[in-house]
């Protein structure tokens, strides 16, 4: 294959990594901006959601698409509910605390890894994908005849990556809906801008944080039924959505959801990029270093504001 | 007795109690805690920052693998001599601190944590990224005269003990001085209150990067020590694990106590110990502690032990 179809191939895997990876982060990013909670198990629940795609599928067996629609459903929501219920049980208990939120959510991280190794076990489990049709993409040239389109092999994409393009793309309006036109949305920007003024006009802050982390999860949990039959479900598959996402919304700013958008799309695109062209772990190395300097001399973010 | 008094019965008590120890206990067990003696000392190094100065590092295993891939590398492929190598290892892990220091300081809270952990994250790349000479995960031996010094083998039972002990007594020691000087004594004033030691006129950036420099060094060092006893080097010393475990012990132990380590590493790793036996997932062990411990005691074991009957604990 040439360079220019080599590149346009890599440019949509970066595009579905894309898609996965605005969602874990958006769940982080949510649960930052209205908590100020750094929730170092989002990586963890994205996992949870993963094993649960593959519960559901296989107990309920028959058609691939039937479990996925089943999992698409349940598993979020069974998160989410976990997330809340953790948030009731711990956080609330530690009243939100920065630093002992972080070492406690690095405990339910090892809590949720190996009881999922435990019950799970170490294998990784492949899901399989609803529909999976291969459609060959065209690539144009000019020649000596000027301009021709032709189909060189190789390039191609299935049916369920770009589902998996437009399921994102529309969770994301309807989280934009839900946070802006909505009352939910209100009463959680009231929570985020001020907590204190919002418990006064009747917010019950506390149920408000429940939801939030919940929603944060499921988030993520989400991303992952979606990955899953692309990617296997694995009790340590948790590790590098983290990061990323972690990547995502520093680049973004802390809290700023369009900047979570948009520094999802970069990333992704640049990790699916690098990845075809470059040595994955060099790629890494950089571009963890280059975060962390975002974060030493940019600490509102590349689209963040500076705080007054 | 005075607190001072007190205090040196206790630091003095531990050792003589632990250098009798190797003469009673099982060949298996006496292994086991030269092992705790090694990580009590990078958890006495990651006390000095946290427990100390009140910064979260959550990146503490580049300063472990450094010091332990500075002696290890320099000794199988530079021929170092041992106590070179050694000085070297630390010398590394120290400039790693400077420089890794130097930069998070600029951050605070947040931002910290997630600094010092992408710092931590890309050292660990860049072990495995080596792997022509770090052997990546499977990792390496240290070659056997790396580790004699003056005709002791240091890879027998008592010499591994012994070394364990000599340089676990000496950071003990040199830890429970620190505090008292006017240094250690600072840096519990940035703990306290970061903004009124600045307006008393001390240079308080100065100071965290001091013990950003010192917690990096003895950390490097009881990475240096884990090779230069045991023998083996390996990328799973740099990953996150390594990072959460001093952080695990401390908080268990006692942050910000003298003796809270060594405490937290010998229960964590004999909890550990008992429940690898029944199962691979002990690291669920780990998390329930640190919860558990965040819920009901934030002071770790030796400082609801100064907060009730001991008041004088250093």
């Amino acid at each position: 294959m040439e360079f220019g179809p080599h590149l346009m191939l890599a440019a949509l895997e970066g595009a579905v990594i894309s898609a996965i990876l605005v969602l874990t982060a958006m769940g982080l990013s949510i649960v930052f901006g209205v908590m100020r909670v750094v929730n170092v198990a989002h990586g963890e629940f994205f996992m949870l959601g993963a094993v649960l795609t593959w519960f559901v599928a296989t107990t309920i067996g028959g058609h691939p698409a039937l479990g996925f629609v089943a999992a698409l459903l349940i598993a979020p929501v069974l998160v989410g509910c976990l997330a809340a219920f953790a948030d009731r049980l711990i956080l609330k208990r530690i009243n939100y605390d920065p630093d002992r939120t972080i070492v406690a959510t690095i405990g339910m991280l090892y809590i949720i890894q190996q009881t999922t190794l435990m019950t799970f076990g170490p294998e990784a489990r492949p899901v399989p994908p609803p529909f999976n049709t291969r459609l060959s993409l065209p690539w144009f040239e000019w020649g000596e005849e000027g301009f021709a389109l032709f189909w060189p092999w190789g390039l191609s994409i299935t049916t369920y990556k770009l589902f998996v393009i437009a399921a994102a793309a529309t969770v994301l309006v309807g989280l934009w809906v839900l946070l802006t036109k909505t009352k939910i949305g209100l009463i959680m920007r009231a929570t985020q801008q001020d907590s204190e003024t919002a418990q006064a006009f009747g917010v019950p802050v506390g149920r408000v944080y429940s939801w939030v982390f919940g929603l944060g999860a499921g988030l993520a949990a989400l991303g992952a039924v979606l990955v899953v039959p692309i990617q296997q479900a694995h009790y340590l598959m948790g590790g590098d959505p983290l990061l990323l996402a972690f990547i995502v919304v520093i680049i973004g700013g802390l809290g700023s959801l369009p900047g979570t958008v948009i520094a999802a799309l970069l990333i992704g695109m640049s990790d699916g990029i690098i990845s075809v062209f470059f040595s994955p772990t060099l790629a890494k190395i950089i571009a963890t270093l280059l975060v962390a300097m975002v974060l030493v001399f940019r600490p509102q973010g590349l689209l963040g504001k500076k705080p007054s | 007795m005075t607190a001072h008094g007190k205090s040196w019965v206790l630091h003095g008590g531990v050792l003589a109690l632990l250098f009798a120890l190797f003469f009673v206990l099982p060949t298996y067990h006496s292994g086991q805690l030269s092992r705790i003696m090694v990580l009590a000392i990078y958890a006495m190094g990651f006390n000095i920052l946290f427990g100390y100065t009140g910064l979260l590092s959550l990146g503490h295993a580049m300063f472990f693998a450094a010091g332990m891939y500075g002696f290890g590398l320099t000794v199988n492929l530079a021929g170092f001599p041992m106590p070179v190598a050694f000085l070297f290892a630390i010398l590394v892990a120290a400039a790693l601190a400077l420089v890794a220091g130097g930069l998070a300081l600029r951050t605070a809270g947040v931002s910290f944590m997630i600094v010092t952990l992408m710092f931590a994250q890309a050292a660990y790349l860049v072990v495995l990224y080596f792997g022509e000479y770090t052997r990546g995960d499977e990792g390496f031996v240290v070659a056997r005269e790396g580790r004699m010094i003056a005709g002791i083998d240091l890879s027998t039972d008592a010499g591994r003990y012994f070394c364990a002990w000599v340089l676990f007594g000496v950071c003990f020691l040199a830890l429970a001085k620190l505090i008292k000087l006017p240094f250690g004594k600072r840096l519990i004033a940035i703990r306290e209150n970061e903004e009124r030691a600045r307006m008393l006129g001390y240079d308080t950036s100065r100071y965290k990067l001091m013990a950003f420099v010192t917690s990096g060094a003895v950390s490097g060092m009881a990475g240096a020590t884990y090779g230069l006893l045991f023998g083996y080097v390996g990328a799973s010393f740099a990953a996150v694990p390594y990072s959460i475990f001093p952080l695990l012990w401390v908080l268990l132990g006692g942050a910000g106590t003298t003796i809270g380590p060594l405490i937290g590493v010998f229960f964590m790793f004999y909890l550990i110990d008992i429940s690898s036996g029944y199962t691979n997932a002990y690291m669920l062990i780990a998390g329930l502690v640190l919860v558990l411990l965040t819920l009901f005691a934030p002071q770790g074991l030796a400082g609801s032990l100064r907060q009730k009957v001991m008041p004088w604990l250093p």
